[in-house]
Formats: C-alpha cells, sequence, structure tokens
C-alpha cells in the first residue's frame, strides 16, 4: 500500500506541502477574507485534532496490526490535562465565583484536590497531556506484549481498561467532572476563548501539529522500524524465529500511537469546549477504528481523509436528516467495506486504475485493493 | 333482626340498604353522635369515642366530615354523596316531604372540623383499612398501625384478629399487636411481646426494641430484649448472605445467557459481531411486538404471550442472523477486523430502524406469572423473572450443549471450526454450516433479549449496555469453550454481586462492577487464553 | 505558519476581520431585517438515549409555533424553526449550540434536557450573547444572563415534596434514602435536600442515605436490597431522580422484591407521564411525583392544551397511546408564547430587548397564572405531588395554595443569596451587611 521505503526525496510529500498549504494557510486566509464561516473553521479544527487521532490509530492498527480499542483514553487523558488548566485558568469566573472550579463546588469539595494542584503550570499540563498517554501505553505494552498477549485478546482487554476507566470517569467521586467533563473555559495560555482570533489561532496551531504528525508517522512508516511494524502485521511468528524482539517494537509504535491521541486530545478541548467521559470510553475507541477503515487502513493519508470525511458527513447528517443520520452513515459503513474493502483510498486507488487502463487500453483483470485482503489482522 | 343490628354493626349496611328497617339502638346512638359531631363543642368528645370503632357507618361518616360532606339538614345531620343525592347516617337515602330525593339548598355550609382534629380523624380513618376487602391492604394497614405507636389502636387490631382467616394478615396483625404491647405498662405484656418479636426475627421492629431497651427498667424484658435484638441481627445476616448468593447467581445467568450466542458466533466462529447487541434487542422487540399483538386480538390470552414471544424471538434473531452472514459476513470471513466495521454499521442500521419504527416508548410488561417472588425466608424475596431467567439459561445452555457435543449437525459444526479445509475435504458444507451456525448464534440472542426484556427496558440502545460484558465473559472463558464461559458468567456473576455489598458508600455497583474488570485484566495477564484454554494452535492464532 | 508570532497573528486577523464587518457583513444584515422570517433553534435530542424525553418536546415547540404563525406570526413576520438533533451526546450539543449561534443566526433556542446539555451549552451561548429557553426542572445554583429557565427550581419541586412526605398524610416519613443517576441535577439535588433534611427537619444524618448509580444502569437488585433493608421499619421513602431508561429495572425490581408504596413510597422528580408511558405501569402505581403540572389537570386551558395536541398526534403520525403531555411539555410549550409575547412587546428580535420585555410578563397557561420573574430569569408556577394511576396519569393528592416564587439559590445553601439581571442587575450577588456583593466582581 505505501510506496516501496526510499531515503530520497518523493512525491508523496509534495501532497504534505498541498495539503498543509490548503488547511493550513488557505483555510485561515480565507476565513479571515469571510469566505469561510467562523463556525466552520472551528468545526475543521475540530476534525483537523481528530486526525491527529486517526493517525496515531492507523499506525498502530494499519502498519501493526493491533488493535488497540484504548486509543480514546490517551486522547482523554490528552483532552482533561489541557482541560484541567483551563479549569484553574478561569477559576473564580465561575457560576459560584469560588477559587475552584464549578462542579467542585457541587460535589462539595471546597480546595483543590492535590493532584490537581501541577496542573496549574501550563507546560505541565501539556506534558502530561504528552507524555502520560506514551506512559500509560507502555505500561500497557510491556505487561501485555511481553505476555505474548495478542490478537483478539488485546483487543478486549484494551476494551476492558476502557470501559472501566469510562466507569471510574464517570464518577463525581473522581473531581473531575463526572457525566459532565470539564467545560466552561474562559482562556487558553492567556488568549481569551471567547475572542476569535484565539480560535483561528488555535485552527491554525492544529492544522501545522497536524502536518508535523503526519511527517512524523510517514518518518516511522519509511523507516526500518516501518518494515518490521509491517512485518508483525503479516506475520509476527516469522519475525520473532529470524530474532526480531517484536515486544519492543510493539511497546514502541503503542506509545507513539497514545502520544498522538493525547496530543489530539490536547488540541481538541480548547476548540471543542468541553470534554466529557463520552469521548473516553469504548464506543469513541470503536469510532476511531471506523475511521481509519473508512479512509483507508494502513495508508496515513486514509486515516486523514477517514477522521476527517466522517466526522464533517456526521455534522451535515445530523443537520439535514436528523432522524435518518445513522441509518446513512451506516450503510456507508457497510457499502465502502463491502465494496471497497481498502476505504476511500482503496476507492480512490481504483478510479484511478480504470482510468489509466482506459488511456492505455490495457485490459486487466482489476484487482480490489490489493493487500488488504491477505492479510488478517 | 334487631339483635342482628346491635351486635354486628357491618350488617348496618345490608339493612340500611333493606329499605325502611327500623332503626336499632346503634343506629340511634350514632345518629345522636353525628348530632354531636357537627357541634364543635362536643367534636372532640365524639372523635374520642369513635376512636376505637370498627363500624363501617363510623368509617362513612368521618369521612364525609374530613371531605366536607356533612351536612346539617333540618335537623338531622345527613351526608353528600358523589351523585348529589344526600343519605342519613346509615347509608339510607333522604327523603323529602314529597317523598322525592332531597336536595341541599344552595349555601348550605358543611359541617367544618376542626383543624386541630383533623389528625385524629385521619388516624381513626387508617384503623378501618385492617378491616378492608384487599388482603394485601389489610396487610399493610395492620403494618402502619403497629409502627404508629398508638395504643388505641390494640383494640382495634385484636378485633381484627379474631375476624382474620387469612394467614399473611393474621401474621401482620400479631405483630403490629406485638409492636404495640412493647409500650404497655404490664411487665409481662412487654415481655411477651419482646419474645415474639424476637422468634419472628421481624427486622421491622428493631427502632422499637432499640426504644424499648433504652427506656426499659425490668431486668427480664430488658435481657429479652437484648436477646431478640441479637436474633434479629443474625438473621438479618444470614439472610443477606443467602439474598447477596442469589443475585450473584441470577447476574451469572443474565450474563451466560447474553453470551451464549457471542461464545458460538465469536468464541466458535471467531466472528466480531458487533451487531450482537442489535440481535439481543430484535428479541426485546419480538416480546413486544407479541405483547401488542395480544393485547389487541386476544385480550383474554395476553398472560401467556411470552410462552409465544420465546421461541418468536429465537426465530427472529435467527432469520435476521441468517440474512446478515449470507448478505455480508460471508464476503469478509477470515478478515475479523473488517467483520467489525461492517457489523457496527448494521448495528447502527438496525438501531435507528428501530428508534423510527416502534419510537423510544415501548415496554413489556411481564406476565403475571412472573411478577412478584416467592418468599423464601422473612424479608428475603426472590423474584419469579429472576428465577426464570436462571432456569432459561440453564435450559439454552443445555440445549446448546446437546447440539454441538451430542449431535451430527454439531459434529459438523465443531469440523468445521477446528479444521475448515479437512472438513470440507470430506464433504461437509463449510458455506451451509457457517451460515446456520451464525444463525444459531443470533437466534440465542434473541432469546437472551426476550427473557431480558422481562427485568430491563425495550429500548433502541439496549444492545450497548450489554455487548461490553458479554465480550468479556467469552473472553475470560476462554474462546471456543462453552464450559469456560459458563464458569466466566457465574464467576463474574457472584463476585460482582458480593462485591457490591462489601464495598458500600454512594457508588457500590460502580466499584464493584470496575473492580470485577480489574480482576479479569489482571487474569488474563496471568492466563492470556482465559480460563479454558483451547490447546493446540488454534488458540494462539485466533485473531 | 510557525513564522509567525500566535499575537502577531491575531491582531492582524483581528483588524482584517473588522474590516471585513464593516465591508461585507453589513449588507446581508440589512437584507434580512425584510419580511423574512425569525429563525428560531430547537435543541432536543431526537435519537440517543435522551430522545424518549425530548422528541416530545420538539413536538410541542414546532406545536406552539404553528399556532403563532397561524395567528399571523411576530412582528409580522413568520417564525422559521431550525431543528438539530444534538443525539444525546454532551458534546454535539456545544457544537450544535455554535452552528444555531454563529451559522443559523437564530433569535432564541428552545433547548437542552439534562443539566449536562445545559451545562455544556452555557459557555456557547454566554460568549455569543444568544438566548436560550430551558424547559426542564433542575438543580438551580446557576442564573445565567442569557438563559430563561421555566423550569422548576429546587423549592419549587423537592422541597415541597419532602415536606409533603413528612407531613401526616404523606406518611409521616422520617428517613431518605436519595438514589440517583451520577451527574449534576441529582447531586445538587441531593445536596440541597440533605441540608434540608438535617438543618430545617432536624433529620439525623442516620436516616439519610445517598447513592448514584450511571446512567442506562441496568441492575438494581442489591440497592433494591439495601432500600428493603433501610425502611423494613417502615418509616422510610425514596427520593428518585434517576434519570431515563434505568427507572424501569429499578421500578421492576422494586415491584419484584416486594416493596410496596404504601410502606416505602418512591418520591419522583425526573419522570413524568411521557417516561411513564414507556414503563410497565403495574409496578409504579401508588408511587408519587412532583411537578408542577399533570396531564390530568382539569384547568379549562389544560384541557383545551391537550385536546390540542391530541389532534397535532393524529396530523404528525403520533400513536394516540404515546400521545400524552407532561411538566416539561408544558413548559416548552409555554415558553415559546412567552418569547413570542416578549418580541411582540419588544418590538425587536434583540436579545437584550426581549430579556427587558421577559421581566414579569405574564401569561395564562394549562396551570393557571404563570409569570417570569421580575428579576432572576426564573418563572412562577404551583407546585403539584400525584400519585401514579393504573392508566399512566397521575392522581393529584396535594398542591400549594398559590404559584410559588423561584428561588435559583437555595435558602438553605445560600442563605441570603440571589439573582438580579433588571436594569443595573449583574447576576448573582450575596448580601452581605444589607448591601449586594456581585458573584461576578469577586473575581
Amino acid at each position: 500500500m505505501t510506496s516501496a521505503p526510499g531515503r530520497s526525496w518523493d512525491r508523496g510529500l509534495v501532497w504534505v506541502g498541498i495539503f498543509g498549504a490548503v488547511f493550513a494557510v488557505g483555510l485561515p486566509l480565507a476565513n479571515v477574507l469571510g469566505y469561510v464561516s467562523d463556525y466552520y473553521l472551528n468545526l475543521f479544527g475540530k476534525y483537523l485534532a481528530l486526525a491527529i487521532l486517526a493517525l496515531g490509530m492507523d499506525l498502530i492498527w494499519g502498519y501493526t496490526g493491533i488493535l488497540s480499542l484504548g486509543q480514546a483514553i490517551f486522547f482523554g487523558i490528552g483532552a482533561y490535562s489541557i482541560g484541567m488548566h483551563m479549569m484553574l485558568e478561569s477559576s473564580g469566573k465561575g457560576v459560584y465565583g469560588e477559587p475552584v472550579p464549578d462542579f467542585m463546588i457541587w460535589n462539595q469539595v471546597y480546595a483543590l484536590p492535590l493532584f490537581w494542584k501541577p496542573y496549574t503550570s501550563a507546560v505541565f499540563a501539556i506534558g502530561s497531556s504528552l507524555l502520560l498517554p506514551a506512559l500509560l501505553a507502555t505500561v500497557i505494552g510491556v505487561l501485555t506484549f511481553r505476555r505474548r498477549l495478542r490478537g483478539t485478546y488485546f483487543a478486549i482487554l484494551t476494551q476492558a481498561i476502557a470501559f472501566a476507566v469510562w466507569l471510574m470517569l464517570n464518577r463525581n467521586e473522581m473531581k473531575l467532572g463526572g457525566t459532565n467533563g470539564l467545560t466552561d473555559f474562559k482562556s487558553v495560555l492567556g488568549f481569551s476563548l471567547s475572542s476569535q482570533g484565539t480560535l483561528r489561532a488555535l485552527y491554525v496551531v492544529t492544522a501545522a501539529v497536524l502536518v508535523g504528525s503526519l511527517l512524523l508517522a510517514r518518518a516511522i512508516v519509511r523507516s526500518k522500524t516501518g518494515l518490521v511494524l509491517e512485518a508483525i502485521r503479516d506475520n509476527e511468528r516469522r519475525l520473532e524465529f529470524l530474532g526480531y524482539d517484536t515486544a519492543g517494537f510493539k511497546i514502541f509504535v503503542f506509545a507513539v500511537s497514545a502520544a498522538l491521541a493525547g496530543l489530539s486530545g490536547l488540541l481538541y478541548a480548547p476548540q471543542v469546549g468541553i470534554i466529557t467521559p463520552s469521548q473516553v470510553g469504548v464506543l469513541p475507541s470503536l469510532e476511531i477504528v471506523i475511521w481509519v477503515a473508512f479512509g483507508g487502513r494502513g495508508t496515513l493519508w486514509g486515516a486523514l481523509l477517514g477522521a476527517i470525511s466522517v466526522n464533517w458527513l456526521r455534522s451535515v447528517l445530523t443537520a439535514t436528516y436528523p432522524r435518518l443520520w445513522p441509518i446513512i452513515l451506516g450503510g456507508l459503513f457497510v457499502a465502502v467495506i463491502l465494496l471497497f474493502p481498502a476505504g476511500l483510498i482503496g476507492l480512490a486507488a481504483r478510479c484511478k486504475k480504470l482510468l489509466a487502463r482506459r488511456r492505455h487500453g490495457v485490459v486487466a483483470a482489476a484487482v480490489v485493493a490489493p493487500g488488504v485482503n491477505h492479510h488478517t489482522a | 333482626m334487631h339483635t342482628l343490628v346491635a351486635v354486628l354493626a357491618a350488617a348496618w349496611v345490608l339493612t340500611g340498604l333493606g329499605g325502611r328497617a327500623a332503626a336499632g339502638p346503634g343506629a340511634f346512638d350514632l345518629e345522636a353522635a353525628a348530632s354531636r359531631l357537627a357541634a364543635p363543642a362536643t367534636q372532640k368528645d365524639v372523635l374520642g369515642e369513635l376512636a376505637g370503632s370498627s363500624d363501617p357507618a363510623v368509617e362513612r361518616l368521618l369521612r364525609a366530615l374530613k371531605d366536607g360532606a356533612l351536612y346539617a339538614w333540618k335537623g338531622r345531620t345527613v351526608l353528600l354523596g358523589d351523585d348529589g343525592g344526600l343519605t342519613d347516617v346509615a347509608g339510607r337515602p333522604v327523603l323529602d316531604s314529597q317523598g322525592q330525593p332531597a336536595q341541599l339548598e344552595s349555601g348550605a355550609e358543611a359541617v367544618a372540623l376542626d383543624e386541630a382534629h383533623f389528625g385524629l380523624v385521619r388516624r381513626t380513618l387508617e384503623r378501618f383499612e385492617v378491616f378492608g376487602r384487599d388482603p394485601l391492604k389489610r396487610q399493610s394497614a395492620a403494618f402502619r398501625l403497629g409502627t404508629s405507636g398508638d395504643p388505641a389502636a390494640i383494640p382495634v387490631l385484636a378485633r381484627a384478629l379474631e375476624g382474620e382467616t387469612n394467614g399473611d394478615v393474621r401474621v401482620a396483625l400479631e405483630d403490629a399487636l406485638a409492636k404495640l404491647r412493647l409500650r404497655s405498662s404490664d411487665a409481662a405484656d412487654r415481655l411477651g411481646a419482646v419474645k415474639r418479636l424476637g422468634w419472628r426475627a421481624s427486622e421491622a421492629a428493631v427502632p422499637q426494641l432499640q426504644a424499648l431497651l433504652a427506656g426499659e427498667t425490668d431486668p427480664a424484658v430488658r435481657a429479652a430484649a437484648r436477646t431478640a435484638l441479637q436474633d434479629i441481627d443474625r438473621f438479618v445476616v444470614q439472610r443477606n448472605a443467602i439474598g447477596y448468593l442469589f443475585n450473584g447467581v441470577s447476574l451469572g445467568a443474565v450474563l451466560l445467557l447474553m453470551s451464549l450466542g457471542l461464545a458460538v458466533t465469536f468464541g466458535l466462529m471467531g466472528i466480531i459481531n458487533m451487531a450482537h447487541g442489535e440481535m439481543l434487542m430484535l428479541g426485546s422487540y419480538t416480546a413486544y411486538v407479541v405483547q401488542e399483538i395480544f393485547a389487541a386480538w386476544f385480550p383474554g390470552y395476553v398472560d401467556s404471550y411470552f410462552v409465544v414471544a420465546l421461541p418468536l424471538a429465537f426465530l427472529v434473531a435467527g432469520v435476521v442472523g441468517l440474512a446478515l452472514e449470507w448478505g455480508v459476513i460471508r464476503f469478509l470471513y477470515g478478515r475479523p477486523l473488517e467483520t467489525l466495521i461492517v457489523t457496527w454499521g448494521v448495528g447502527m442500521i438496525l438501531q435507528q430502524g428501530a428508534r423510527l419504527y416502534f419510537g423510544d416508548q415501548t415496554s413489556v410488561n411481564s406476565p403475571t406469572w412472573l411478577r412478584g417472588g416467592a418468599e423464601v425466608l422473612t424479608g428475603l424475596i426472590f423474584p419469579w423473572s429472576r428465577i426464570f431467567i436462571v432456569v432459561l439459561a440453564l435450559a439454552a445452555l443445555g440445549a446448546l450443549w446437546l447440539l454441538l457435543y451430542r449431535s451430527y449437525a454439531g459434529l459438523n459444526v465443531r469440523a468445521v471450526m477446528q479444521n475448515r479445509a479437512m472438513a470440507a475435504c470430506l464433504g461437509v458444507s463449510t458455506r451451509r454450516v457457517d451460515a446456520v451456525t451464525f444463525s444459531l448464534g443470533t437466534a440465542l440472542a434473541g432469546v437472551a433479549g426476550c427473557a431480558l426484556a422481562l427485568i430491563g427496558t425495550v429500548d433502541p440502545e439496549v444492545g450497548k449496555t450489554y455487548i461490553v460484558d458479554s465480550f468479556m465473559v467469552v473472553v475470560l472463558g476462554g474462546v471456543g469453550k462453552l464450559v469456560g464461559t459458563v464458569v466466566a458468567a457465574v464467576c463474574i456473576g457472584v463476585s460482582n454481586k458480593l462485591i457490591e455489598p462489601a464495598i458500600g458508600g454512594t457508588a457500590a455497583a460502580v466499584y464493584a462492577k470496575v473492580a470485577v474488570l480489574v480482576i479479569v485484566i489482571w487474569f488474563l495477564q496471568w492466563r492470556p487464553t482465559g480460563l479454558f484454554a483451547q490447546r493446540g494452535r488454534a488458540a494462539t492464532e485466533t485473531a | 505558519m510557525s513564522a509567525w508570532s500566535r499575537r502577531e497573528f491575531l491582531k492582524g486577523s483581528l483588524v482584517a476581520g473588522s474590516g471585513l464587518a464593516a465591508g461585507i457583513g453589513f449588507p446581508r444584515i440589512l437584507t434580512a431585517q425584510g419580511k423574512e422570517p425569525i429563525r428560531v433553534g430547537i435543541l432536543h435530542s431526537l435519537s440517543g438515549t435522551m430522545a424518549i424525553s425530548e422528541a416530545p418536546i420538539k413536538e410541542v415547540v414546532l406545536m406552539a409555533i404553528g399556532e403563532i404563525n397561524k395567528a399571523g406570526g411576530v412582528l409580522g413576520r413568520k417564525v422559521a424553526p431550525v431543528i438539530e438533533d444534538p443525539a444525546s451526546n454532551w458534546d454535539l450539543f456545544a457544537e450544535k449550540s455554535k452552528k444555531l449561534l454563529l451559522q443559523d443566526k437564530v433569535a432564541a433556542v428552545f433547548g437542552c434536557w439534562t443539566s449536562v446539555s445545559r451545562k455544556s451549552v452555557l459557555p456557547v451561548f454566554e460568549k455569543n450573547n444568544g438566548l436560550l429557553f430551558y424547559p426542564v426542572q433542575y438543580e438551580g445554583e446557576e442564573c445565567s444572563k442569557n438563559v430563561i429557565y421555566t423550569g422548576a427550581t429546587i423549592n419549587q419541586q423537592a422541597t415541597p415534596a419532602i415536606d409533603y412526605l413528612m407531613s401526616p398524610e404523606g406518611g409521616g416519613k422520617q428517613k431518605f434514602y436519595l438514589l440517583g443517576s451520577d451527574y449534576v441535577y441529582p447531586r445538587t439535588t441531593n445536596k440541597i435536600l440533605r441540608l434540608y433534611l438535617t438543618k430545617v427537619k432536624k433529620v439525623p444524618e442516620s436516616a439519610i442515605a445517598e447513592e448514584y448509580t450511571p446512567f442506562h444502569h441496568q441492575d438494581y437488585q442489591t440497592i433494591v436490597g439495601k432500600i428493603k433493608s433501610f425502611s423494613a421499619a417502615g418509616d422510610a421513602a425514596v427520593i428518585n431522580t434517576i434519570n431515563g431508561d434505568s427507572n424501569v429495572p429499578f421500578f421492576k425490581e422494586l415491584a419484584n422484591q416486594g416493596v410496596t408504596a404504601d410502606k416505602t413510597p418512591t418520591m419522583s422528580f425526573s419522570f413524568a407521564e411521557v417516561e411513564l408511558q414507556t414503563l410497565d405501569v403495574k409496578p409504579l402505581v401508588g408511587h408519587l411525583a412532583s411537578w408542577n403540572y399533570f396531564m390530568s389537570l382539569k384547568t379549562p386551558e389544560n384541557l383545551k392544551w391537550v385536546k390540542a395536541y391530541k389532534e397535532w398526534c393524529k396530523g404528525h403520525g403520533i400513536p394516540d397511546k404515546q400521545c400524552v403531555t407532561d411538566d416539561p411539555m408544558m413548559h416548552a410549550y409555554i415558553h415559546v408564547h412567552l418569547w413570542a409575547k416578549a418580541v411582540q412587546k419588544a418590538e425587536s428580535t434583540d436579545v437584550e430587548k426581549v430579556l427587558r420585555a421577559l421581566e414579569g410578563l405574564e401569561i395564562p397557561s394549562p396551570v393557571g397564572k404563570y409569570k417570569v420573574d421580575e428579576k432572576n430569569h426564573h418563572t412562577w408556577k404551583p407546585v403539584y405531588i400525584g400519585k401514579i394511576r393504573e392508566d399512566g396519569q397521575f392522581d393529584v393528592v396535594w398542591k400549594t395554595k398559590s404559584w410559588v416564587r423561584p428561588a435559583p439559590w437555595s435558602e438553605v445553601t445560600y442563605p441570603g443569596r440571589d439573582c438580579d439581571w433588571s436594569n443595573s442587575g449583574k447576576g448573582s450577588f450575596d448580601v452581605v451587611g444589607g448591601k449586594r456583593m456581585w458573584l461576578s466582581d469577586k473575581s
């Protein structure tokens, strides 16, 4: 699916450049000029943040073949970390006018809990949103991969962890806002969230970070490590016989994907203005899988395309077909996977092939999505 | 006739309805009492005299007084009925001089009930309930009088006990009497009451016994009260232990029932069917539809709708499963993750389809034979619906086991699942086996959904609440092992229900669930392939 | 992009933005002043778990808008609803409210059910100076400039219910089991009720139990067992703030384990006639609920309204069985008319002017007299306590003599705290030494 690894400059990089130019420069410029409304810019900021999450999922699932159903936890850690910081930044400006976040008052907590204290520091909050997920992933990875827990068992295990985390996060005793989560942020890093300028800047930062993450992910999958990862997906046993320490590679990629998820949460929370446990659990984790599969698993562009298109579709459909949208979206999932197992990217590849065939007049058997149906995950 | 009226107060109504029966001495008294009731000065005295009465005419009189339907009319005291007609205290219609039903003149003022006596009237009225028709109401009335701490209720209760034939109500009456006698001035009376309450292990009497102990001077009564409290305490602990165990087993049965189907589709076939929850939902809606059909066309047999719904749920979910396999899943064998996404999409469609068709407002009524429960010990009831689910889970398990391990078809299924190529070589139609096995799994989910509708909700999201638990059970048990699924379900159920009361606090249910999850996660670390691992290569290559 | 410093970028974009607003924005606004319809938003979940409660609200809001349009609209313009489905997802509530305010530029939004959803849209409304009408009873301790709260506050629902239960008519209950779903409304309500019980009613702490279950909790075996022990002596009541579908397994379990309404009544604050239609009513008969409105009320306005809604159901394919009215629906229906009346009075849809016009605005309603408070953005209405009947309706067993003043800040938790948005008001304030201390000035 990916082009053969090569050290030399390649055409893919051009696409990254175009993507960056369109989303990081073009869209905000269009917004400034009034062609794109503030609402849509903000909405796209959300999609792009989620695209980073999808990138991480693609690394671990698409490339390495490990289905992690805990990605939403890492996303949640990122979002909650920055959320806590923002809550503290705006403390005292809430309904109650108390120095602790509002939800603590109705939980009868009047002094800031100890684990909240470090989050007054922005550096700590950002660090925690990136490193905490990576750390947690490493711990889970060491405990599972070293134990040769793999395949479905890993998926179900991470699902159980996500379920437990979700259950706990919903409890108000956790002092993280319970079902309500964290909301009513007033400012981020000193910039008021009610000004369009801040939101625009956040959008630009998100787009830039997405491009950066894309480059990082490209670098990983095109390196030797990337090859090993794909080999793990295709035949881990053989790789072990060849003397590779597959567990180490798996832990590495799991940690990277977790850090990307945390990064995504970090950018998501200030733009959307709320983070709740409903974004941290089994169902949202599964949704990430859906995005990647829909866009095209095992290709980085697929992950981006999937995250942005599914979320965009949901926004549009909930507004235009409030009663029918789950049926349309569900039907789309079925259709895309059945007809184009390689997702939207596979569809694009197929179109390209058809075009090429017509152009060259070559009669060749159309091969649907090479490479995807041969391996089991 | 006269003596009858005088002795048996209840017969008054009959004589009253019988027309112009001569007024007995009792009736005369009542008439006088009524007129005194109408005078503010004597109201309190009369209320005191009537307080111990069990006479239905007195009840009628007091109720009228409370509701403002008692009037002074031409020197008599009359009651205003709901239909606007007037009756006298004995319930006979009042006629005017022309012999026509009398009417109140407009502007007539009802007899006023002094605010200060309102409570007394209410309490007196409550006492009448121990003579009511419905035994359940008599029972709870007896209970209420027992806790009222009102000694004036003792004679009423005693009288009720004389005439009572229903065993449960008799016990309730005796308990109530004992509770009230705890306040008796006679030490022997108190001792008897304490002993009875201790012997009955009556949890309801604990506050009264404690109150007694606080003020009691008689050493014998004190000692007895202390023993009684200990007895009650011990009984409650033992009873609760049995209760928790039953709760655990019944939760285990619920888990088993909903995981059995998954044990087939996921455990045996390795298909991650995210629409499994929706198959469960289909079962629940089948129960609902059958109930509605019965209510509309066979209202006389509505109680037996569930007997029809259960096999029908099996069929409906089975057929939908067959269609799902034929239309979608057969293209995706060997690609479990694509299956996951497609079935997720199918689940979304089914869910919203159900919402659009049925709306969000549906309910399944348990048939009357599954309502309530069996009182195993005082205060411990095993609900019939839970017992039914335990039995159903066992039956489904037995049937599945026979099918898989004791039938030719089951042999085919196991052969295909273990070595597809070899089975195909030997002439087994693997396509057909796949389709039938998958459909069996979904059909079992349908049965589970139908049964769970008895204790839970029927709504489009019902599947989502069960799916994670179901996967957990199957994985913990060991994929591909039926016995593992059973053991895992019961283990999770019982440990959950034993941990829950042990934790206490405001969130026991959640913490128990999290604790069980942690145990499961830890256990899978230690034994990644579950409780009962499948031997051989298949175990490590299931993905 | 990284070459730019953020501040410079902000400055640049702000200047450019304001210039553009002058150039391009104004003509668009001017054309909107014509005979175009006035857009209003409806923000109720039509899918997901809250749909059961919220979908009927959408119906009555549409019905009220239809009535207004039939009568010639507002200010000579029709009212056009924009319906959004936030799908019971709190994050989507925030996104959808942004869309309504920024994209559709609606004059008012009728929406939200759970306190969670209200809390998540609140910043959006305050930031963009929108106007939200919120129809559901809630926990108080909030008083936003941009929200009109038509549902009951604690003193218009919960504390009267406690008074009733402790009165001789209510069974003289002395012990209370507070059971709820784990979110803002039950937590805050129970916090206030606990204080009310211990401080005002002198109930000892040991006679109060408190427990929370997650949304969609299905297994109430153990909890009902605990309730049974707790209420063994027959002097206890359950205060139920469980939300939505979890009520079904809870009440089924209560009935199956033999907890009866006449011994241990359950007083519910979160389900009404609509939810009752989804339950198997038999196990619920005799249990209680406290609301500002019951469908069974016999006021002439209510009879008329119920009849009109039945007609509406027929025209919109809603089965007769599901065609019931309840308290939040009544508030939702009334607040659309309140808004229209206020716009008419203000002769503008401008949020500030409409808010001024709403102060003290009275309107006839199915519960009789109904008005918006002069100052605190809440409404005055009576309180009823009803007993569930076999047919899924309520028998009124108790009611307040007159309408009750809304108190967003409970007297028990925050004595002396109130809220004032009229003229010089700046929202919530404490009275310190006879002077008002605005909460917003505190920080």
